[in-house]
């Protein structure tokens, strides 16, 4: 938008209509019209409703009682928003890992051998099916009595542990399950990278004598950083919108264990029992607080980006 | 959109000649919108609806049927933006949001004209005034196996000694005494409900629903105490917590259980799964304290006019036609919803366990009758307390942290 060239006025001998002498300055914004007018209504206004809501009392049907930032006092004495914003730390920080397994599993599968566009559809196969049905297959391999976990565990003399039953080990459990297609996503991205990768530096540099991780690392990876960069950017957002897994699974039990904020906002406002718009609203502030952060990151990069491109 | 017209239902017409005197005059559209999706309870609701139909020639009734979970959460928009004329609900404290904020219409005047619905009319009553009417209720209590309980030698418990002395010869059979799924929570609410009433009565237990007890209570903590003899001694399934109540069905079907604290609408699928009626019997939850009067679980469901609805005078007559007495003996038969009718002059259909579960709330609930754990407590307090009440069934030695939390909730929550 920086490169919106002046309008021409010369107002004294121009005869044009105001659209033709504006031109060059209003289309684009006619052009963005459509685009900015449904970013408002619907991304940019709720998050100022939202604020505003979050500083009354009020149970979404009746009249709404202003008291100030008594919502967010009581987050700070709230033991279940503690816990859920813990738990979002911990998906924050362990999701990240689907990057180096993709990546891994991108570079083992970059290879030429017969069918191995069979064998990179099956490695991508997780990422197509519902979260829902993960929640579910994970679910069933996690259960106590019947699930394929404890039969393996039993195999070799251990076990056997109720994943999601026990409140310090279920949102391992079920980050372990979002990493399964959240590594296929990540998988999918390096490939696409890989194939950008110049044969001609990988050769220069093996001339040079790089091989095994020094390749890696000082050759191959500079390569692919538009890739890291988006794999970051989706593995972050996927961590933070964890709500289907954590609904299929746990329903946020045992007793709130597993809870994240979306989750817990879920809970407080809109579902069964949940009559707490104001309260609701403070805890997707704080959230929307949490993404802004790595917001304001992704559009430094990118800007950062696109200033040393020119 | 599911439209029941009239050609449709002349032929299944009930005797309907009684209800329709006077009011032959509906004309226009009456919008329902109900909850019962479960496939027995559609089939009953579509009947409603076409039988409504076909009695005012001059009316059309247009149904659609929600799914009942979403429902709960979608009855908000529901009434707040182009409310319909008929919406299925729960009676007692889950009207209170409804009722507090305008949205349900009062039809204290229809229960003038309304016989025999003296014993529910306590639960659809706020601030003096009724909010709408009952369709069906069920009981709850213990459903056990008969043939477990034959082979081990063990009759039917009525005092918690007993109860206690059964258990244990459960246990030592291998088996768990109860099967209890706890994922979603408000199971454990039922077994609360009737150790709490067992042990401090009816009465208490409402003061506590009220706010009016806290829950730091010596006599709320004799409660927990009676809770966990039986989970000390190993009364309960391990993992629970990992099921819902349907997945909590096959331990018992399996043997594996020997009884499961239910309402009435669990025999059904036990009879699915392959339970005979020779091996499955109900009784009434056990005496704990001699001196307080049992109270009875009973939870309703309920019919109500939205305050915005366009066609009420259609909708009062629906709710007089559904609150009727042969209405409500053909709705809750066996065949049918298998249900409690409402109205006293109805007659409760030949099961055993219908049977049973009518003759326990109509002579041996006399502390009274309680809607449920979830009904009863404002919506607040019932989720965080059922979160307790689980954390307390896998973790009894939480206690003391669970009741300091709960008390802490009941604070603010009553404090609004």
């Amino acid at each position: 938008m920086t490169n919106v060239a002046p309008a021409i006025s010369t107002a004294t001998t121009d005869k044009r209509g105001w659209y033709a002498r504006n031109q060059i300055a209003v289309t684009p914004w006619l052009f963005l019209a459509p685009g900015i007018l449904f970013f408002a209504v619907y991304v940019i206004i709720p998050i100022f409703q939202s604020f505003n809501i979050s500083l009354y009392r009020w149970d979404g049907l009746g009249e709404a009682t202003y008291i100030g930032l008594a919502n967010y006092q009581e987050l700070t004495t709230d033991r279940a928003f503690e816990i859920s914003l813990w738990n979002n730390v911990k998906w924050l920080a362990l999701y990240l890992l689907a990057i180096p397994m993709g990546l891994g599993i991108a570079l083992f599968l970059n290879q030429t051998v017969t069918g191995i566009r069979l064998y990179k559809s099956l490695f991508f196969f997780p990422f197509v099916i519902s979260q829902v049905v993960v929640g579910l297959v994970f679910s069933w391999f996690y259960l106590p009595k019947e699930g394929l976990l404890n039969a393996a565990l039993g195999v070799v003399g251990l076990g056997p542990i109720n994943i999601l039953g026990d409140p310090t080990l279920a949102t391992y459990g079920i980050i372990a399950a979002g990493l399964w297609p959240q590594t296929a996503y990540c998988m999918i991205l390096y490939l696409t990278g890989l194939n950008a990768v110049d044969p001609e530096q990988v050769e220069a540099a093996r001339l040079d004598g790089a091989k095994g991780h020094k390749m890696l690392w000082y050759v191959i990876l500079p390569q692919l950083k538009p890739a890291t960069f988006i794999a970051f950017v989706v593995t972050i957002i996927g961590a933070l919108r964890s709500f289907d897994l954590i609904s299929i699974m746990t329903n946020g039990g045992p007793f709130g264990s597993t809870r994240v904020l979306s989750f817990y906002m879920y809970e407080k406002a809109l579902a069964e029992f949940g009559f707490r718009m104001g309260y609701g609203a403070a805890i997707a502030v704080v959230l929307f607080l949490i993404m802004l952060f790595f917001i304001a990151y992704f559009l430094f990069s990118m800007w950062r980006e696109e200033r040393a491109e020119r | 959109m599911r439209s029941i017209l009239t050609a449709l239902a002349a032929t299944t017409a009930l005797t309907g000649a009684a209800f329709a005197d006077g009011h032959a005059n509906l004309t226009g559209t009456l919008k329902i919108v109900s909850d019962m999706s479960n496939p027995a309870p559609r089939a009953v609701m579509e009947q409603l609806a076409a039988d409504f139909d076909a009695l005012h020639p001059d009316l059309t009734v247009e149904l659609e049927i929600v799914d009942r979970e979403a429902w709960k959460s979608q009855i908000r928009n529901v009434l707040s933006a182009n409310p319909p004329d008929v919406v299925n609900w729960y009676a007692a404290n889950r009207m209170t949001p409804f009722v507090n904020a305008g949205l349900f219409e009062d039809v204290s005047d229809i229960w003038g004209d309304l016989e025999g619905l003296d014993a529910v009319k306590g639960a659809l009553t706020l601030d003096d005034k009724q909010w709408g009417v009952p369709y069906t209720y069920y009981q709850w209590g213990v459903y056990y196996r008969e043939d477990i309980f034959n082979e081990l030698g063990l009759e039917e418990p009525t005092t918690w000694e007993e109860e206690l002395a059964n258990c244990q010869v459960i246990v030592d059979s291998g088996r768990a005494c109860y099967t209890i799924g706890s994922k979603f929570l408000w199971t454990a609410g039922g077994w609360f409900d009737y150790l709490n009433m067992r042990t401090n009565g009816f009465d208490f237990h409402m003061e506590l629903a009220r706010g009016e007890v806290p829950w730091t209570d010596d006599r709320v903590r004799q409660t927990f105490a009676n809770w966990r003899q039986l989970i000390d001694m190993g009364g309960y399934i391990e993992d629970h917590q990992n099921y819902s109540w349907q997945e909590a069905l096959p331990f018992m079907v399996n043997g594996e259980a020997a009884a499961y604290l239910m309402g009435n609408f669990a025999v059904a699928p036990m009879r699915e799964a392959g339970l005979s009626d020779d091996q499955i019997d109900f009784y009434q939850f056990p005496v704990i304290n001699p001196d307080v009067e049992m109270g009875e679980d009973a939870p309703t469901d309920t019919f109500h006019i939205p305050a915005g609805a366009e066609n009420k005078d259609a909708a009062r007559e629906f709710l007089k036609f559904v609150t009727s007495a042969d209405v409500q003996t053909d709705i809750n038969s066996g065949a049918k919803l298998g249900q409690l009718p409402v109205n006293a002059g109805s007659s409760v259909d030949a099961d055993e366990f219908l049977e049973q579960g009518f003759t326990m709330l109509s002579e041996n609930a006399t502390g009274g009758v309680a809607q449920f754990f979830d009904r009863d407590f404002p919506a607040e307090m019932a989720s965080v307390g059922m979160e307790g009440l689980q954390e307390f069934m896998v973790f009894p030695d939480n206690l003391d942290d669970i009741l300091q939390r709960l008390e802490q909730a009941r604070q603010r929550i009553y404090a609004n």
